[in-house]
């Protein structure tokens, strides 16, 4: 198992936001992880990406115990988080963004043929056509180019589990259509996506497996054929799994 | 099957490395430049646009302004307000402001006056070292005030500036002569009022102009070579033949005799002096790291934090740049005046904002280039140039930079929001 949580809680002063999750990601499938507002989705992503430690609990990567405090653990790890805000600069173009922070030197300058080939390798490796040049600015992208390019700059560096926040939320149906293609590509390339959509048909779309929160627990786990919309839906509104079809 | 074919006969093919689709051609380069036009990205052609409607609008008026007299007299009256363009450039970029750079400045060259007459007569090198190391030291100041505060650099650089002003009146009154220190040293005066001599002039012109086609060259044969994406071989050839033009007109304007009573011909010193400059930090700006980060601080701050570039230590380097920067511009001025008083012009303040802005760089940060200070700098001198030729009182000049001020604002804005729209 690429990555595994054992009794993760977390609390907040008084505020207990994760009771004793027990969550499985395996590599190379679309873990959704799904939940109503306030049931702990951001709170368990953070603790996975480093944002910071759980109060209780153990988590191990690669089935060796690890322990995750700042976001460069998560980084030196494999852990690569896509936020909702995406994290990138307008004024850029794709290729600088991509780099950003991590850019190859020549002779001490930075190295703008490399970076240019090594970006558009990997864009055309994730499929992604849309995007006319790698030198386009950022601001003139469209919100499912710029998804792509937020997931291109994890993937090229070499993470092994990509996290994505509501990744869909903003976008058009072509738009969406576009990033699910992006999200199974990575799957297909054995990275492991854990997915939080608050977009049921994205998730029955693309995931493999659900996961369901529920005021701070976790209620259902497990493959999707296994579940039906329905039975998601009650486990999210209500804590429990509706039955089986 | 890189090679090219011709000016404008480079099509982007299929199979070419890399996968990726490059518009070499120069129909295609002027589609992409006017769809960029079309979003709002103009670039220079507005200041550039405004620079020949002013300069055909003043020699219209009083047909001495292309006169090579003059010509030369506004380049070094350009020359400081360009590098204060250049120095608040470095903070304009991370999205903060100084108001500071012009006392800023200031005080660099009232230390070097200082430092280079009695008592001291040191050599002027190590006044202008000392003028340059007082406004790095005040841009450092700032930066670690900003950053260690969080404080808004505008409100930090307004005290500095008020607090600036006494320091330099202080300054001024240590010889104990009343608040002026003049300027002894040949060296210092000439640095903007002395020129090169006609056969050095040439000499440096034939060799920027060859050593820009070499680079050009070299850059754009790696860059095919590797793959990436290139600008039409027409494109490059204009901008060097672009160059060459205005080197040709330089030589021909300041290489002719313009004195009267004695011979006067030769670039002025101060001409290779913000050349250098906007070399320099063009390619700071361009090619290392830390000017990448630059950008992405101004663009992005919590995305650079997040991609782990350090904001504290880079924002640190660019108000100290600032500073340094500031400081050549005050040596600039103090030179061209002969020395240094308190009374130092109060537009001085607003001018390396108005160069910047004018000439396009944004006050939300990370947009705009060095060379944007160039033109807008061209633009303020052009316009007190030949307002004054013209005869018009200097009211009268301050009312019109303050609308051409405005002018460039919204022209930043509006684009921005057309931008936003497209």
């Amino acid at each position: 198992m690429l990555l595994r949580l054992r009794g993760i809680s977390k609390s907040f002063g008084a505020v207990q936001a994760l009771r004793d999750v027990d969550l499985d990601v395996p590599a190379g499938q679309v873990t959704a992880l799904v939940g109503d507002n306030g049931a702990g989705k951001s709170t368990l992503i953070k603790t996975v990406a480093g944002a910071w430690s759980p109060s209780s609990g153990e988590i191990s990567w690669e089935d060796e115990h690890v322990t995750i405090r700042t976001p460069r653990d998560a980084d030196a790890l494999g852990i690569a988080t896509v936020y909702q805000d995406l994290a990138l600069c307008d004024n850029l173009d794709i290729t600088q963004n991509m780099f950003l922070g991590h850019e190859p030197l020549r002779h001490r300058l930075l190295d703008e043929n490399e970076m240019e080939s090594r970006a558009r390798k990997t864009l055309a490796d994730l499929s992604v056509t849309t995007v006319r040049s790698v030198r386009q600015k950022v601001e003139s992208l469209s919100g499912g180019q710029r998804q792509s390019v937020a997931v291109a700059r994890a993937v090229m560096r070499d993470a092994k589990l990509v996290i994505m926040d509501e990744p869909t939320a903003a976008l058009g149906v072509s738009q969406t259509a576009q990033v699910l293609a992006l999200i199974r590509n990575l799957a297909g390339r054995g990275i492991a996506v854990l997915l939080i959509s608050h977009n049921l048909n994205d998730v029955f779309e693309v995931a493999d497996r659900v996961a369901v929160l529920y005021l701070g627990r976790l209620v259902h786990s497990g493959p999707l054929a296994e579940t039906t919309r329905q039975g998601v839906v009650e486990a999210i509104t209500t804590g429990v799994l509706g039955a089986a079809a | 099957m890189n090679e090219p074919a011709g000016a404008g006969a480079e099509v982007a093919g299929e199979g070419e490395p890399g996968n990726g689709r490059y518009d070499a051609s120069l129909r295609a380069y002027f589609h992409q430049s006017w769809l960029r036009v079309k979003t709002g990205q103009t670039g220079v052609l507005p200041v550039i646009g405004g620079l020949v409607i002013l300069v055909i609008f003043f020699q219209f008026k009083n047909s001495l302004f292309l006169s090579n007299q003059n010509l030369s007299n506004l380049l070094t009256q350009a020359s400081y307000i360009i590098v204060l363009g250049f120095a608040e450039i470095w903070v304009l970029l991370l999205g903060e402001i100084d108001l500071s750079v012009g006392y800023n400045a200031g005080i660099a060259g009232a230390l070097m006056a200082y430092m280079s007459s009695s008592p001291y007569n040191l050599s002027w090198w190590v006044a202008v070292l000392i003028g340059l190391a007082a406004s790095s030291v005040i841009g450092m100041l700032i930066g670690i005030i900003v950053i260690r505060l969080r404080l808004p650099s505008f409100v930090v650089s307004l005290a500095f500036l008020l607090g600036l002003t006494g320091v330099l009146l202080k300054i001024t009154y240590l010889n104990g002569d009343a608040g002026s220190i003049t300027i002894s040293n040949s060296t210092l005066l000439d640095l903007v009022n002395g020129n090169l001599s006609p056969i050095a002039g040439v000499v440096l012109v034939v060799v920027s102009v060859v050593a820009v086609s070499v680079v050009t060259v070299l850059s754009d044969r790696r860059r095919r070579q590797s793959g990436s994406e290139v600008v039409p071989i027409a494109v490059s050839i204009a901008k060097v033949a672009g160059l060459a033009a205005s080197g040709a007109i330089l030589l021909y304007v300041c290489n002719s005799n313009r004195g009267v009573l004695a011979p006067v011909e030769g670039i002025p010193y101060a001409v290779p002096i913000f050349m250098g400059i906007l070399v320099l930090w063009s390619f700071v700006l361009a090619r290392t790291r830390f000017g990448r980060y630059v950008y992405a601080i101004g663009g992005n701050a919590e995305a650079a934090r997040r991609a782990g570039v350090s904001l504290g230590r880079n924002k640190l380097w660019a108000f100290t740049l600032a500073g340094f920067t500031a400081g050549a511009a005050g040596i600039l001025y103090t030179s061209r005046l002969g020395g240094a008083t308190a009374n130092i012009d109060n537009n001085l303040v607003l001018f390396a904002v108005a160069s910047a802005v004018i000439g396009g760089v944004s006050l939300f940060g990370g947009r705009g280039k060095m060379v944007h200070a160039l033109l807008g700098g061209l633009v303020i001198a052009v316009i007190y140039n030949g307002m004054g030729l013209i005869g018009l009182d200097a009211a009268t000049q301050d009312i019109v930079i303050g609308f051409v001020l405005l002018a460039a604002v919204s022209v930043e804005a509006l684009s921005r929001r057309q931008e936003a729209r497209g």
